[in-house]
């Protein structure tokens, strides 16, 4: 069984980024969305814990709120797919349960 | 850099700061005008003044362009902290380009943000009169 996690909030001014990865088991998939997707952005603490998974993880960003918030895709992270509202669903359809991270 | 340049005093001006600490798209605004404003960007509040943002996507207004008119209201210091930037991967050539026109000098257009050290940043607070935080 895999989960899906969301997280909403930004790394740098909630814990819940952080505490989604320590509890996200190897396979799951992280769906970065709203305030979240800075955790995608490179050369930031966040970066770095996403590269201590070694990519057993699957990591998403939504591409609209990247956008929205001037992330452009060379500033995000290798290895996290940038999916769209329709992917997010897709995400949502393919994994046994969601856990929102808020 | 003297934080500290503009003496306030003229004209029973107060010194305001407004301190952004948070990302955009979860904020509303109001500014005090006639008074010796400043803008201080920390934390998350730098990413308010990173460009490129376009929120069609998300169905938001998009306040960032807001920042540009700063100038035409006589704000004209928009402190921003250094290490705030680095710990996001950002530099100032991530920011909006905010400049204003400098009446005492034939209206040069200058900019308006300073990037500052969290130590400056810290002289910059010292000095206010009032300090809003959003």
């Amino acid at each position: 069984m895999s989960i899906l996690h969301t997280v909403n909030k930004s790394p740098f001014e909630k814990s819940t980024f952080r505490s989604c990865l320590d509890h996200a088991k190897s396979g799951d998939a992280v769906l970065l969305i709203e305030d979240g997707v800075y955790a995608a952005t490179k050369g930031t603490a966040a970066a770095k814990l996403i590269a201590a998974r070694n990519g057993d993880l699957a990591l998403y960003a939504l591409a609209a709120d990247l956008a929205a918030r001037g992330i452009s895709e060379t500033s995000v992270i290798e290895g996290v797919s940038v999916v769209d509202y329709g992917g997010f669903v897709d995400l949502v359809a393919g994994h046994d349960v969601s856990q929102a991270w808020l | 850099m003297n934080t500290q340049e503009d003496s306030s005093g003229a004209n029973g001006q107060k010194r305001f700061l407004y301190v952004n600490r948070r990302a955009p798209y979860g904020t509303i605004y109001a500014l005090a005008f006639d008074q010796d404003v400043s803008l201080a960007f920390l934390d998350d509040g730098v990413y308010q003044i990173v460009k490129g943002q376009d929120t069609e996507g998300i169905g938001m207004k998009n306040f960032s362009p807001t920042y540009r008119a700063l100038g035409d209201f006589e704000v004209t210091k928009l402190f921003v902290e250094r290490e705030s930037l680095e710990e996001r991967g950002l530099s100032s050539d991530d920011l909006l380009d905010i400049t204003y026109e400098d009446e005492d000098d034939d209206w040069a257009e200058k900019p308006s943000i300073r990037i500052v050290s969290r130590s400056q940043m810290t002289e910059v607070m010292a000095a206010q009169d009032v300090i809003l935080s959003f």
